[in-house]
């Protein structure tokens, strides 16, 4: 050790106080570990995280009404939508100017599409529009815009107009929620009992994941149970029972159970085979709820096996032992010792599978008919047909928030760190 | 410096192979179809002779119609469009031209006139349902049935709603389009009232009210391909699909199956050039030789859809292999059009989210 | 299987043999529909049933016609190799930044670990269906929708949670000391890490990569979205073939991939047992 000024400090070789040096190699260490991981971070936050974000905005984004109407949105600035009185000349003036403008730019139709998603019949409104409105050249607009068309002298079309200006909207969430706006009012009101879907469709997602997680568990737990309590020697062998689905592509298994469920399938042939059933009393397996159920179970079964496998594989079997020797009935010590013990096992596997099944979407889509399709397949369907990108992205991040908070619980229960993989 | 000079050396080079390449190469027009026998038709009687005749052109088929829609909005959004042709169907094409993402065609100046000097537009005539859609084909959504599982032929549309008379599982497609007509039409609207009824609440509700009595008999669809596989598998014994595959069912396929043409609404499906595409020369090119007069009526020898132009419907012979007359297959055959609904694409461009939305919440019930 | 101890009454005896019937049920079911469809692949006619002659063993009921089918459609053949290609970059890109992130993750003073694990794993959590449409409408507005390059970045998201996880897993059980050892020894940082760190990540590594090979290899739901039909590969392919047009090729093509999973599988064996060994002579 050095002589130092002050001897109670202890110093390194080069004279630096040892705290301080060791600080700094601590803060050299905590960059140089900072700097692997900032590369895959940087990664994932372009290529994935961004994207999340985007698509939450695109599910609020409104600012398409303000740009292509701009003068429009400004002149009913004074208008009170609920006084019961059309707008005057100056906004008809400044409508007939957007369109004009619009329709050079050819985005009239645009606006008609997206106020159409709020009510229908904006979509061929601003169509004709654009078609008659070149020919007018001098006022009086108001009644020249609505010689194209009578709705143009319906308060109501100026009621929506009005209430979808401001640049974020809420509509694409409210409908979402199975909720509508009664524009003639402003009021949120929910949608009549038969006209609701999506809540019904999440209700259904969650009935069905659950259903499929309460199956894998009821399935899984014994062979579970088994693997773990046979020699290692021939758990790795039966282990391979499960490794080897858990592996194959999700499109062949979905196959497979496709070749198996349908009406002149395996299974329906067989069952005639047998004499269980007749001719003409094949089963529906396919094509509904039940398809659905079915092969997820199966698809699924692997992810509540493998981490049930392996807590039971660390529960000494000498608990059980122990009970059973101290006079417990054997149900009674498996109920009393063992399962217990299984529970981080059970919670693991349940949410796992629990959160896998919710976002589902290549399975239903093929197996599911009518009511054995999720949500996921609404969102697919509003991105890829409807060309509703709003809607979609509101549906997937209502979504998004349900598996989130399911993988806070599931860190609460597991912790993401002991996060094992087959 | 050393850097420098390479980088440029570099650049020059990959500049001087892609100049070149270029003028070796022929110019690749990407054109977007369905697939399958559709594509295969197209290529038989537009691509294969187009490039015969123009060495310089090569023509790649590229089978995502399915999802065009979505993939042209992406496409535009990120301006580089690396489709130079589109085949849509004609509410989707308005659809793309309502979004500005196809190219509003000039219909007189792009097309050729008929052989006996028509204009383009008279002789399409009102199958131009779009500044943007350039008519192809005429096909057909309407039924076929197992001759073989009911006790007399079907005739009308409306047997197909009587669960009595002819009991058994059907498949309709899962969409409200084409069935809340059929609905209507069969619990006594008037065909030519049937998009004012269906404009009302009042309509929508008598529509699936009447769709309600069958059901639980039916089999949701969702391609093209599934009708006419239930159908042979005998899982239905009526269904809806596009009239030329019922076509392949029947003649090619040879399975007990008879067409119901009563009501088969009418759509049309054609060309939509995407705005931004690179070669809009050589695909206006193309598009004057693949649309004329007898490479539409070519095309009905490939598959059963009818051409959209009035001059070549006398133009249309023989099925290529089969070797069978293929007017009487024709949705435009006089006998087989003597009802029919032609698609209301103003209708259900207003008022498809809100039934699409209707009908699927009816679904979950 | 095991002996039953002589002192248990028959209900528990009933009890012990159904519970390895059940079992073995199970086990039937989880496998029961991958061996289905390999016969069916040898098929004769275009559809998904066993006809009476292939249940008669008659060899007209057996044909090769849609493996020929999908080894000279050039729908498949394409698929085929856009899956490799994306394939195999996506697990270089994961695994190379996978590796880097694990290691720096378990250094001792790695700031914010569990925030930024979480984010490193997220794309496993997040549903397929809400990745691939963040994904389409991001990708697209930058031009990476419909291209090669944007399938391949985003299986190398999907991917890379596989390696971290798995070389994470590999650097729990390592022992500190034996870089402190081969660092006293006189090894220069850069030779520990090849000669020490290198050897004992290895098979984490690689089954990391085949996480993300597999992952990539039969991911359908993001390629959807983000790729076109330029960039279709074989689920892609599989899953329109189910929709459009049913047809035993589907079933060559599965049964082809179960060939595949089989041989990972094994190769994941030998790695693991590796491992076990390896671990076994490394002081703990």
């Amino acid at each position: 050790m050095e002589q130092s000024p002050d001897k109670n400090i202890l110093v390194t070789a080069d004279g630096i106080p040892l705290k301080t040096s060791l600080a700094r190699a601590q803060r050299r260490s905590k960059f140089v570990a900072f700097m692997m991981v900032f590369p895959l971070l940087f990664f994932i936050m372009i290529g994935f995280i961004v994207p999340i974000v985007d698509m939450l905005f695109l599910s609020i984004d409104n600012s398409i009404v303000n740009r292509i109407l701009p003068n429009t949105v400004e002149s009913l600035k004074n208008w009170d939508p609920y006084a019961n009185e059309l707008p005057d000349e100056a906004v008809y003036a400044s409508m007939v100017d957007d369109i004009k403008k619009a329709k050079k730019a050819r985005e009239h139709t645009k606006i008609g599409t997206r106020l159409n998603y709020e009510s229908s019949g904006f979509a061929s409104l601003f169509r004709k529009a654009g078609r008659k409105v070149q020919k007018i050249d001098k006022p009086p607009y108001k009644e020249a815009l609505i010689k194209t068309d009578k709705r143009w002298a319906d308060i109501y079309t100026w009621q929506v107009i009005k209430q979808n200006s401001s640049d974020l909207t809420d509509g694409y969430y409210l409908a979402a929620f199975d909720f509508t706006r009664k524009f003639t009012n402003g009021k949120v009101e929910p949608l009549p009992e038969k006209d609701s879907i999506y809540i019904k469709l999440f209700f259904r997602t969650l009935l069905l994941s659950t259903l499929i997680t309460f199956l894998t568990f009821v399935i899984g737990f014994p062979v579970s149970y088994m693997l773990a309590n046979v020699p290692t020697r021939i758990s790795n062998i039966l282990i391979i029972f499960v490794l080897l689905p858990f592996w194959t592509s999700l499109l062949v298994r979905t196959t497979s159970w496709i070749a198996l469920l349908q009406q002149e399938g395996v299974i329906n042939d067989f069952l005639i085979l047998i004499g269980i059933i007749s001719e003409d009393g094949r089963l529906a397996m396919i094509h509904n709820a039940t398809g659905t159920v079915i092969a997820m179970t199966h698809i699924l079964l692997p992810f509540m096996i493998l981490p049930l496998f392996s807590v039971m594989k660390t529960i000494p079997k000498s608990y059980l032992r122990a009970a059973i020797s101290l006079g417990a009935h054997p149900w009674v010590a498996f109920w009393r010792i063992y399962f217990p013990n299984t529970g981080p096992g059970i919670g693991a596997g349940s949410i796992l599978v629990f959160i896998l099944a919710i976002g589902y979407y290549i399975t239903p889509a093929l197996v599911g008919g009518s009511s054995g399709t999720f949500i996921s397949n609404r969102i697919a369907y509003h991105i890829s047909n409807s060309l509703n990108w709003g809607l979609g992205s509101s549906i997937g991040v209502i979504l998004l928030v349900i598996v989130l908070f399911l993988f806070i619980l599931y860190d609460r229960i597991i912790g993401i760190k002991n996060m094992k993989l087959g | 410096m050393n850097t420098f000079l390479r980088v440029m050396t570099a650049s020059a080079v990959m500049a001087m192979a892609g100049l070149v390449g270029q003028v070796m190469a022929a110019t690749e027009l990407v054109v977007v179809s369905w697939g399958g026998a559709y594509t295969a038709s197209q290529q038989n009687a537009y691509h294969a002779p187009y490039m015969k005749r123009n060495s310089g052109i090569k023509i790649i088929n590229d089978d995502s119609a399915g999802s065009a829609v979505a993939k042209l909005r992406a496409m535009s959004q990120a301006g580089n469009t690396t489709w130079d042709l589109v085949d849509a169907v004609a509410s989707d094409a308005m659809m793309l031209c309502d979004e500005g993402l196809v190219d509003e065609i000039d219909h007189n100046r792009v097309l050729a006139s008929a052989p006996d000097g028509t204009s383009a537009t008279d002789d399409f005539g009102d199958f131009i349902v779009s500044p943007c859609f350039i008519p192809q084909i005429v096909y057909s959504t309407t039924f076929g049935y197992r001759k073989d599982k009911v006790s007399r032929p079907m005739t009308s549309v409306c047997d197909v709603f009587d669960l009595v008379n002819f009991p058994g599982k059907r498949s309709l497609e899962k969409k409200p389009i084409n069935n809340m007509e059929w609905a209507l039409i069969c619990d006594g609207v008037a065909p030519a009232k049937v998009y004012d009824v269906l404009g009302t609440d009042a309509g929508v509700t008598r529509a699936l009210a009447k769709l309600d009595t069958i059901k639980s008999n039916v089999v949701w669809w969702t391609a093209g391909a599934q009708t006419p596989q239930l159908l042979a598998d005998g899982e239905v014994i009526v269904g809806s699909t596009y009239n030329g595959r019922l076509f392949a069912l029947i003649e090619e396929q040879k399975q007990p199956v008879a067409m119901l043409w009563d009501w088969q609404v009418f759509d049309l499906d054609g060309w939509v050039v995407p705005s931004g595409g690179k070669n809009k020369a050589e695909v206006m090119k193309y598009l004057r030789f693949a649309t004329d007069t007898q490479r539409l009526a070519d095309q009905a020898k490939f598959i059963s859809y009818g051409p959209t132009r009035a001059s070549s419907a006398p133009l249309v012979g023989k099925h290529a292999s089969l070797g069978i007359e293929m007017a009487p297959h024709m949705p435009t055959d006089p006998e087989n059009a003597k009802t029919t609904l032609l698609f209301n694409y103003e209708f259900w461009a207003d008022n498809r989210d809100d039934l699409d939305a209707k009908f699927n919440a009816w679904l979950l019930k | 299987m095991s002996r039953l101890p002589s002192y248990l009454s028959l209900p528990e005896r009933i009890w012990h043999y159904m519970f390895w019937i059940i079992c073995f049920l199970v086990l039937f079911f989880l496998v029961f529909p991958l061996l289905v469809i390999t016969p069916l692949s040898f098929n004769a006619v275009p559809f998904f049933t066993f006809t009476k002659e292939m249940l008669a063993f008659e060899p007209e009921g057996y044909s090769l016609v849609w493996y020929k089918e999908f080894f000279t459609s050039l729908n498949w053949q394409g698929a085929v190799k856009n899956s490799i290609i994306i394939a195999f970059f996506a697990t270089i890109i994961s695994t190379f930044l996978g590796t880097l992130a694990a290691l720096g993750l378990s250094r001792e003073h790695m700031p914010f670990r569990t925030l930024i694990m979480s984010l490193l794993i997220s794309p496993m959590i997040v549903p397929l269906i809400i990745s691939a449409a963040g994904m389409f409408f991001f990708y697209s507005r930058i031009g990476l929708q419909g291209t090669h390059l944007g399938v391949i970045l985003a299986h190398a998201v999907l991917g890379t949670p596989f390696v971290v996880i798995t070389v994470t897993a590999t650097l729990t059980g390592f022992d500190n000391n034996l870089i402190r050892a081969s660092q006293s020894l006189g090894a220069s940082p850069t030779k520990t890490f090849f000669k020490v760190v290198v050897p004992l990540i290895t098979p984490g590594v690689i089954s990391g990569a085949l996480f993300a090979f597999v992952t990539s290899f039969d991911e359908v739901v993001v390629v959807l979205f983000v790729g076109s039909y330029k960039q279709r590969t074989i689920p892609w392919q599989m899953f329109s073939g189910i929709r459009e047009q049913i047809s035993p090729t589907i079933l060559a093509a599965a049964t082809l991939l179960i060939l595949i999973t089989i041989s990972l599988l094994t190769t994941l064996e030998l790695l693991r047992r590796r491992t076990e060994r390896l671990r076994g002579v490394s002081p703990s």
